[in-house]
């Protein structure tokens, strides 16, 4: 008897025994039946039902970008449900390697009919393969990290900008790389800007100055100039160091529709991290972003981020791989920048009657990153811009960009990335633009360097259709 | 405020994608919600309309002639036979690569497991397996791609008395791919006619399978592969393999994960795309909210879809419910009772739990008839016969009142219902 308590009184039904009124060909209707939950709901991170509501209908496997160029890679299936269940039967088991060839591009997810949460069995497995089978002494275990830990990177080379840009694609030196650490020398590496992000947030007044322009666009738009619009603005490390202009154009979008914006203290999203299984460094960064966002939540702030991946791992990975107080409403509370203003304001409306000219007005070649997809968000660029006058959109179809952040920088890698990426360029180079768009700032990277395209974010076309 | 549209349809199957297309076709402003990706993909990729009667009659020669035999509460007694019609010219005209357009008689084609299945229409990639035709065959399986049996499936083909010659081998795909490799892996592979390795020698998959296939081939006038020959390029694939060998080329459809299905799958949205539809994917729909109204049902004046516990707000003046049946969860079931779980629209079945089903596998049970009821119009109804919600209207699996797993009637019914239901909400009447 595995899924019933003995009832007190056994007259009919439940257990077998020696019950001479049991029929074994007899439904169990029995009152005495009490069926129990033999596997309750936990607030630990239980893989058990998800491993349990895999029907291996293989759905997963048809939308695995690597395992359609790559035939030794298992798949999500294995990687997942399959892998969970043989480490439950066997204590010595022995992770799979392949765990680290997934990209985490998390296509996975959406794609399961039965709710299986893979990325959340895949982030698991790798951080215990890294934890507990990589060598921490490994060329490898060190190239990961540092890959993972581009924040840290990225804060030096910001503090001098001019040396970084130089040194960090001067040829010998990435030669050595190559040879020495695995990263691949066929990529350029990203520009860091002279003034970050938020140097420049504070030059310009941080939040008292926000608060200000915002209650001048709510008198403007005939709105309470007390009214209770408020975000904080999750910028991530490329809008910081990399492309402020998105960050700044993200303030003046929503300054424009009345909202007040505050920069909390933030550490990274930990997507690199995750994809890595340093689920260790991951933790440390959200314990600062959570505890300075939870408060602003309760105080009735919503925050939003302009990377989709930073809004996925807020939203998603946050609660599904760490315990800390206030995630839930953290998570709950996150929403990617173009989403947030979709839901609140009319911005299909406004877009439809604006008219963009100059730099902006442009044919868009749009790829909607993996990590959008899965919040679906893949159409609403092109939903909201077809209408726009000036401007042209198309998407460039479904398939993955191949970088999947750290991934394709990984020497060893960058081949399968490139091949995964191919479609993507050939859509590109087959639709009408010259320029690409995307929200994802390593999906724009690989697109500019597999079709030399300059690549925007939808933000910026906001701001130049929206703000005088 | 909420995500607005003027008809928000709820579900991404055949069912939603067919009624947002002839809604955006009438032109109306459509949004398109769907859960999880669509569920083609778990699809054969042929297009049935009806190929066994209530009864278990069949297969039937002329599903439209027995249209008006079947029970009243069937889903096509209600939108009618001429409407079934109307909706698969939509698809014709959206599917140019179906074939089977040319006859109201339905088509036999063979599928993996050797059986011959009755169907309305079918990818241009069977044509050439069609049961119909007297010609020999050579099915060839891969001995790494165990779901396709081809020895069996020419046996059991030539069993099944089909009037013509079924031989079957199996080979080593060129490369050597993993046991566990992907249908997505094969099709890529010959998509991009990459190169494999062959007895150490790089060659282009395509012509080395061809020479291999082509070795096997004992004068046989067409040839049939797994389901696997391409994705985007799926026409050249066969066009380049047929040259080599001489030979027709065809796809026999697999089970799930499939390829036709995706195909089909990818050319509806292209179709929504140019349609303008928006489209979303990967949350669900947990809740509404309604206005109620004194006299007459209620009107649904938004619904919920969650996301990580956030609820986004979308609203619509118009609703299209098609979310599916048991298998794609529009339908729940527990030990009390049988529920549709977004709207909680009345599921009509018995009382005892017991009496869902009968004891043998392959029963007549009544489960699988499980679904909403609806007026004429397609709108759910409650207990009493009387509307649920003003403006709702209920397509696809999630309808009660067939069987569409014995009757091979599962594309049809979504494709007339959903066709009926998208026009219906944007007030034409089919």
């Amino acid at each position: 008897m595995s899924d019933a308590e003995s009832p007190a009184d056994t007259t009919t039904g439940g257990d077998g025994g020696d019950d001479p009124s049991f029929e074994p060909d007899e439904p169990n209707t029995g009152e005495s039946f009490e069926p129990v939950d033999v596997f309750p709901d936990s607030d630990d991170f239980d893989l058990r039902p998800g491993a349990d509501s895999c029907y291996k209908c293989s759905t997963c496997d048809t939308n695995c970008p690597v395992a359609e160029v790559d035939d030794d890679f298992p798949g999500p299936k294995f990687q997942g449900p399959e892998q969970w269940r043989l480490t439950q039967t066997d204590d010595d088991y022995e992770l799979d390697d392949s765990i680290m060839d997934c990209s985490n591009c998390m296509r996975c997810d959406s794609a399961c009919p039965s709710g299986v949460p893979l990325s959340q069995m895949h982030n698991t497995a790798r951080g215990r393969y890294v934890d507990e089978q990589m060598s921490k002494l490994s060329v490898e275990y060190w190239r990961n990290r540092i890959l993972a830990n581009y924040r840290t990177s990225a804060w030096f080379a910001s503090k001098v900008p001019g040396v970084a840009n130089f040194a960090m694609n001067f040829g010998p030196a990435r030669w050595v790389m190559e040879k020495t650490m695995g990263i691949t020398s066929e990529r350029e590496f990203p520009a860091f800007a002279t003034e970050t992000f938020t140097e420049w947030w504070a030059a310009r007044g941080g939040a008292a100055t926000s608060r200000e322009r915002a209650r001048e666009a709510r008198e403007r738009l005939g709105e309470s100039v007390d009214a209770d619009k408020k975000i904080a603005y999750f910028h991530g490390c490329y809008s910081e160091y990399n492309t402020p202009g998105v960050g700044k154009a993200l303030v003046r979008v929503y300054e424009h529709f009345g909202y007040e914006v505050v920069v909390p203290d933030q550490g990274c999203s930990g997507t690199p991290m995750f994809a890595n299984g340093m689920l260790d460094d991951a933790r440390r960064h959200a314990e600062v972003t959570v505890s300075s966002m939870r408060d602003l939540v309760e105080e009735g702030y919503d925050a939003v981020a302009s990377c989709t991946s930073c809004s996925m791992a807020l939203r998603q990975e946050y609660p599904e791989l760490f315990d800390i107080e206030g995630i839930d409403d953290l998570a709950a509370s996150t929403f990617e920048s173009v989403e947030y203003l979709r839901i609140h304001e009319g911005v299909r409306e406004e877009l439809a009657a604006a008219e963009v000219d100059g730099d902006l007005a442009d044919e868009f070649a749009y790829h909607a990153p993996c990590h959008a997809r899965s919040q679906g968000l893949d159409r609403q660029a092109v939903e909201l811009f077809r209408d726009l006058d000036g401007v042209g959109i198309e998407d460039v179809g479904d398939s993955c960009s191949g970088i999947s952040g750290t991934y394709g920088w990984k020497e060893e890698k960058y081949e399968k990335s490139m091949a995964i990426g191919e479609e993507m360029f050939e859509h590109m180079d087959d639709a009408e633009g010259e320029t690409g768009m995307t929200e994802c700032p390593t999906c724009a990277s690989q697109m500019e360097h597999g079709t030399g395209y300059e690549v925007r974010h939808p933000m910026e076309l906001l701001e130049a259709a929206l703000v005088e | 405020m909420a995500i607005d549209s003027e008809v928000l349809v709820v579900g991404g199957g055949l069912a939603g994608m067919t009624s947002a297309l002839s809604a955006a076709r009438a032109g109306a402003d459509v949004r398109l919600l769907s859960y999880k990706q669509s569920t083609l993909r778990h699809a054969s990729g042929l297009v049935d309309i009806l190929g066994y009667a209530g009864d278990g009659d069949g297969p039937l020669t002329d599903p439209y002639a027995a249209i008006p035999d079947l029970p009243t509460e069937h889903p096509y007694r209600t939108v009618g036979e001429s409407t079934v019609r109307d909706a698969m010219a939509l698809f014709d005209e959206t599917l140019p690569t179906y074939r089977g357009t040319h006859t109201d008689r339905n088509a036999l084609v063979p599928t993996h497991g050797g059986t011959v299945k009755p169907t309305a229409r079918y990818p241009a990639s069977a044509a050439a397996g069609l049961a119909s035709d007297d010609r020999p065959v050579l099915l060839v399986g891969f001995d790494s791609l165990v779901d396709f049996d081809a020895p069996q499936a020419a046996a059991h083909l030539e069993a099944a008395g089909v009037p013509f010659e079924a031989r079957g081998v199996t080979i080593r795909f060129p490369g050597d791919l993993r046991a566990d490799a992907k249908v997505t892996r094969y099709a890529k592979l010959l998509d991009t006619d990459g190169d494999v390795s062959v007895d150490g020698r790089e060659r282009s998959v395509r012509d080395a399978l061809a020479e291999r296939v082509d070795a096997e081939l004992d004068g046989e006038a067409r040839v049939g592969f797994p389901a696997v020959l391409g994705d985007d390029r799926a026409s050249a694939v066969r066009a380049a393999l047929s040259e080599s060998l001489g030979a027709d080329v065809f796809e026999v459809p697999m089970g799930p994960p499939s390829l036709p299905g995706l195909r089909l799958e990818d050319r509806l949205f292209d179709a929504l795309d140019e349609a303008g539809v928006g489209i979303e994917t990967g949350n669900p729909v947990v809740d509404y909210e309604c206005d109620r109204t004194d006299d007459g049902p209620d009107r649904i004046d938004r619904v919920f879809v969650e996301k990580n516990g956030a609820r986004i707000p979308y609203s619509a003046g118009q609703y299209v419910l098609a979310t599916g049946g048991l298998v794609g969860k529009g339908v729940e079931s527990d030990r009390e009772r049988v529920y549709e779980p977004v709207f909680d629209c009345h599921v009509p079945h018995p009382g005892d739990r017991y009496d869902w089903f009968e004891t043998e596998a392959f029963g007549d049970h009544s489960f699988a008839r499980f679904g909403v009821a609806t007026d004429d119009r397609l709108r759910p109804t409650d207990a009493d016969g009387t509307v649920e919600f003003e403006n709702l209207r209920a397509a696809g699996s999630v309808l009660g009142g067939y069987d569409f797993a014995a009757e091979k009637s599962g594309s049809g019914v979504s494709i007339a219902t959903g066709y009926t239901a998208g026009r219906g909400a944007v007030g034409v009447s089919p």
